[in-house]
């Protein structure tokens, strides 16, 4: 037990949300265990060594059922590090800038560390059962926020959520067990270390996989849906924008910007390194699926009049460029699908929290019943406006830099025909709707500010008051967080590049000439 | 080291204004004027001094994917800083003046230097990645300032318009680097030039590469506002007038001119493309010509002149005479900043009239104005040999006569269009009678905003011609593309015609009116490109916006959703086993799933 911190990471916030439920400051207490978490996550990133061959750091295992080498197996690799920072870091944000809870305070806090702990513990576990069973720890408190503490149509949409993401998880479970199954008996095993290595042997030995190529089609396919419906893939998104707006603030900002990667983080832990054949193959439906999420429902955010929804779907939305980065099968465009996890946990994070206080201050979300806001709230105004551009892919946050490794990954995966100019391959034309998606989120980001804080005050609304100084500080520490990683991203490029197993070489044939 | 102080010199500038000194405007006015100054310092040092380049590796996967952020001192750039902090030096103090009793000047102050930070990055980026970043900075920079006054409808929509537009033309610059990339395995200019140099007479890259040329060309169209993606430009007059000198003269708008004088390696190599440019360029200058005779407010006329000029120097890099195009984007930054900032002397001392038939007179009221504003027009019409304007001008109609007659007809219509239209405003705005309570108690503008006036002039009149003489000489300061002034004596004799037909028909015209004689709708009216687009977004995108979205709610999600679940699990099922708050059922589900994994896991 030489390494318990990954453990602490967990236990922190658990025991925070017990304290909370018990004690009677339940506020102070949860902020205390997140900025806990958060300085220990903090710590262990700077400890965080320069590769080695391992790519896993603070390992710790404890047996559970030795007879199936069921154990809760821990460690971090540089994608492992990043999802704990932006999980402890929103969850810090989250915390602060929940609004005041009258009913049940300690069940409500209890429930945000729950979510916190629960991504926590999948993001660092090595082992297929937990990495699945702390993933359904954070679900849980997120039907009970919404359902008893939500808005509007709180009922329905906790509903709504509740089967879609129920369902998804079973899929999940369903592919899971294939996957399992399809490992040859002897070599059969959660441990995830166990099975990268056995892959990594096979394929230099013989060229064989650890799973056979012709079940890694459906075993991929059942995957991607499963973790499809957890991350709102179109055509399965439509949970995503409802939940998020009946969802109280940090419930929308925990699960759009942290628990929501959980299934990309899945793809990237587990499909993609062990189903390399099954991703080649799956990786034409995935184009379509992607575009879907790009193009149709960016046309979607465009139509909506409510600002609630209208963050939801651009969330939706932003997605298909992290697919589009994982489909690109190279280091490249998985690494940028990797930082935009990250880029856009914060962006989100804080485009909801600016969301939530407006509808606190001024009791609509409706986009024609706002207007000139900059003159009454300008901090306010600002760092919309800067979480705004963030997710719109403005140079100099994070987010362009992710979605600029996205692009050039994916363009550069297949080479490019000389003869003529529109014979692009699938992922090239994917990459060209991803272009233009960056318009349309131009368009409706744009609109949505203007309609809210530019123009004049409408006599409707009673100059509501800027934020208080206790809800400056999470939004600084999102913007700069987005801020720094913009402008030199190699800061966790460098930190998340060696743990991706990339399924295709990332040099293919050139047709041009210059080669330095 | 001096390149990293040009560059990051205005961004500290505004990350203090909104840190610190936000509630002292003054301090916020002295942090922004200063940095701005210190890079214009250092500009001038490096001027003089060896060209260099320093970088770091921003991104890097190997050798397969290196994208620096790298600072280029060559001819080409330490030329358009000095144009560029110059020019951007005067702005600053000018507004001291304009913006003084703006409650917002902070704000003002920090947009303005991280405008500069933005510029001054695309004037040293020494590859292409580099360049979009700053690109889009400036697109959004130029947001903050056109949407200044905010609580104006009409500013805030003109700045949306303006970076919505500007992400349009991006849409293809992106793309275009993605193909160069993609071909070439390089987005760094110093080694993408050997390489294409390489390929020219590749005749399998015959139609990748035009292709390329003009997908990078589409972010110029839209930051220089060329036709048909020049809609923005007059809209963002909305923005305080300084700004409107500061990005619609030396700035923003010349930054994509600057852009095809970078790869102009490209542009060479692809012959199609550079036709395509050279009409786009020859088509903007003459149809927003023809546009600016119709307009009736001071800083739309100049907004349409600054089009139709930028069109001239597209037009040049199409004829492959970059060495032109940057000779008039240096002439042109420096009269078109003093024209604007003449206009905001004009505006500030008509409290904020903007209409030149309620002026006139301004003659006797505003002198220093006057004179000022007297030698930007000369220069603008091109003044024969005394003006930098006319110098400028020349060069690129002796580059459209090389490249076609019919070029060459086009860039002198476009002058005597100039002549004409700028002697019409001269003459209703500052001659005749005032014909206003306004215009007859104008009174001149403090010092601090003359003075920058009085600098501008200077290079508009004397120093160009003096100092650079031909533009042969200037082609050999800037070691651009050949030029060809010694082979067309003709050209500047119809250059002049065209002046003197211009200014002698606005002088009839326009002498002892009170309106408009001249009445052309069509022009008046813009062509009707804002009416056309907004008729055209309403049918197509937004019309599909409002399908998907319909699509989504009522058949996506309420029917096939919907329907699915319950017929799936029949809703009696799903309601008494999912109902909300029913934590208990769900753990269940939860339980069975991991029992199941269990079995399966035990299962020999």
């Amino acid at each position: 037990m030489k390494n318990i911190f990954l453990y602490l990471l967990i236990l922190i916030p658990l025991a925070g949300a017990v304290a909370a439920m018990l004690g009677n400051s339940a506020r102070r207490i949860s902020l205390l265990a997140a900025g806990a978490n958060l300085a220990l996550a903090v710590l262990l990133l700077a400890g965080f060594n320069s590769p080695s061959d391992d790519p896993f750091r603070y390992r710790a295992a404890i047996a559970v059922l030795p007879a199936l080498d069921l154990k809760l197996l821990v460690g971090v690799d540089g994608l492992g590090m990043m999802m704990v920072l932006l999980a402890t870091i929103v969850t810090v944000c989250a915390v602060q800038l929940s609004p005041e809870v009258k009913d049940r305070e300690g069940a409500f806090f209890a429930c945000l560390l729950f979510i916190s702990a629960g991504c926590i513990g999948a993001f660092v576990s090595l082992d297929l059962f937990f990495f699945y069973a702390f993933h359904e720890l954070a679900l849980i408190p997120t039907f009970l926020l919404i359902g008893i503490w939500g808005h509007g149509e709180r009922l329905a949409a906790a509903w709504k959520i509740t089967i879609y993401l129920a369902l998804g998880s079973f899929i999940l479970l369903l592919g899971l067990v294939a996957l399992y199954l399809a490992i040859p008996a002897e070599h059969r095993t959660f441990d995830l270390t166990k099975l990268y290595a056995l892959q990594a042997q096979l394929a230099q030995n013989s060229g064989a996989s650890l799973v056979p190529v012709e079940k890694q089609g459906w075993i991929f396919l059942t995957l991607l849906s499963g973790f499809g419906i957890l991350i709102s893939l179109f055509p399965f998104h439509t949970w995503a924008p409802q939940g998020y707006a009946a969802a109280p603030t940090p419930a929308s900002m925990l699960h759009a910007g942290v628990l929501k990667k959980f299934g990309l983080f899945g793809l990237l832990r587990v499909a993609y390194p062990l189903l390399p054949e099954g991703a080649q193959a799956c990786s034409k439906v995935l184009l379509v699926l992607l575009v879907g999420n790009i193009l149709y429902v960016g046309l979607v955010t465009i139509a909506q009049k409510k600002l609630d929804l209208l963050l939801g779907y651009s969330s939706v939305m932003h997605m298909g460029y992290i697919f589009l980065g994982l489909a690109s099968l190279n280091i490249i465009g998985q690494s940028g699908a990797a930082l935009l996890l990250f880029a856009h946990g914060l962006s989100v994070a804080a485009l909801f929290a600016v969301m939530g206080i407006l509808r606190d201050r001024l009791d609509t979300t409706r986009l024609e019943d706002f207007g000139g806001l900059a003159r009454t709230m300008p901090l306010l105004s600002l760092f919309f406006g800067m979480a705004l551009f963030a997710s719109i892919g403005l140079p100099g946050f994070a987010n362009f830099a992710a979605e600029t490794m996205i692009f050039f990954g994916a363009f550069g995966a297949d080479s490019l025909s000389v003869k003529s100019v529109f014979d692009f391959t699938p992922l090239q034309w994917t990459v060209l709707a991803g272009l233009w998606g960056v318009v349309i989120s131009a368009v409706y980001m744009l609109r949505a500010y203007r309609r809210i804080f530019f123009g004049p005050l409408p006599d409707t609304l009673k100059s509501p008051p800027d934020l208080t100084a206790a809800q400056r500080w999470p939004f600084l520490v999102l913007i700069a967080g987005l801020l720094v990683v913009g402008f030199y991203p190699r800061l966790l490029v460098d930190v998340i590049k060696p743990g991706l197993q990339p399924t295709q070489p990332a040099t293919p044939a050139r047709v041009g000439v210059a080669q330095r | 080291m001096l390149a990293w102080l040009i560059l990051f010199a205005p961004l500290t500038a505004t990350a203090l204004i909104l840190l610190v000194t936000k509630s002292s405007r003054q301090l916020s006015a002295f942090l922004s004027v200063g940095a701005v100054g210190a890079s214009f310092l250092a500009s001038v040092v490096v001027f003089f001094g060896p060209d260099f380049t320093t970088q770091f590796n921003w991104l890097e996967f190997g050798q397969r994917l290196i994208i620096p952020i790298g600072l280029t001192i060559d001819k080409l750039s330490r030329t358009m800083l000095l144009v560029v902090t110059g020019v951007g030096l005067l702005v600053h103090v000018y507004s001291l003046g304009y913006m003084h009793e703006d409650r917002s000047e902070s704000r003002y102050f920090a947009g303005l230097s991280l405008f500069m930070f933005s510029m001054l990055g695309i004037v040293l980026a020494n590859n292409f990645v580099m360049m979009f970043i700053f690109w889009e900075l400036v697109g959004a920079s130029s947001w903050l300032l056109i949407g200044h006054w905010y609580e104006k409808a009409s500013a805030a929509d003109a700045a949306k318009k303006a970076f919505l537009v500007n992400r349009l033309g991006d849409f293809g610059f992106m793309l275009g680097i993605l193909v160069v990339w993609s071909l070439f395995g390089t987005v760094v200019f110093a080694e993408l030039k050997p390489a294409v140099e390489r390929i020219s007479n590749d005749a399998t890259f015959a139609v990748i590469l035009p292709a390329a040329v003009l997908l990078l060309f589409m972010g110029a169209v839209g930051k220089s506002a060329q036709m048909p993606l020049h809609v923005w430009l007059p809209d963002a007059m909305e923005g305080p007038t300084p700004v409107s000198a500061l990005i619609h003269a030396a700035t923003m708008v010349a930054a994509g001119v600057y852009l095809m004088v970078r790869i102009d390696f490209l542009v060479i190599a692809a012959p199609t493309a550079q036709t395509v440019i050279a009409w786009v360029g020859m088509i903007t200058a003459v149809m927003a010509a023809l546009m600016a005779t119709q307009q009736n407010d001071i800083k739309r006329i100049l907004a349409y002149s600054t089009l139709s000029q930028l069109g001239y120097m597209i037009g040049a890099i199409g004829f492959a005479a970059s060495g032109a195009a940057m000779f008039h984007l240096f002439t042109h930054a420096c009269f078109k900043a003093l024209l604007f900032l003449g206009a905001g002397s004009v505006i500030h001392g008509m409290h904020h009239e903007q209409d030149i038939w309620q002026m006139g007179g301004l003659k006797n009221k505003m002198p220093i104005t006057f004179l000022t504003f007297a030698i930007g027009t000369a220069a603008l019409v091109g003044f024969p040999y005394l003006s930098s304007g006319f110098y400028s001008k020349d060069s690129i109609l002796i580059a459209a006569g090389a490249k076609s007659w019919i070029f060459l007809v086009m860039g002198l219509f476009t002058a005597a269009l100039t002549a004409f239209y700028m002697t019409r405003l001269f003459i209703v705005a500052f001659l005749n009678k005032p014909r206003s309570e306004n215009a007859k108690h104008a009174g001149e503008s403090p010092m601090v905003m003359w003075v920058p006036l009085a600098i501008l002039a200077v290079p508009s009149i004397l120093a160009m011609p003096f100092l650079l003489g031909r533009s042969s000489t200037l082609t050999e300061v800037l070691g651009l593309a050949h030029d060809h002034s010694k082979d067309a004596w003709n050209v500047p004799l119809l250059a002049m015609f065209m002046f003197v037909w211009g200014v002698g028909l606005a002088f009839i015209i326009y002498r002892n009116r009170d309106r408009d004689p001249l009445r052309f709708p069509l022009l008046a009216h813009k062509f009707y490109f804002d009416e056309i687009y907004a008729g055209l977004i309403a049918i197509t995108h937004d019309l599909l916006a409002k399908l998907s979205g319909f699509f989504d709610k009522y058949i996506l999600d309420g029917l096939l959703v919907r329907g699915a679940t319950t017929l799936a699990f029949g809703t009696g099922f799903v309601l008494r086993f999912f109902q909300v708050g029913n934590a208990q059922a769900y753990a269940i589900f939860f339980g069975l799933g991991v029992i199941v994994l269990l079995y399966l896991a035990v299962r020999p």
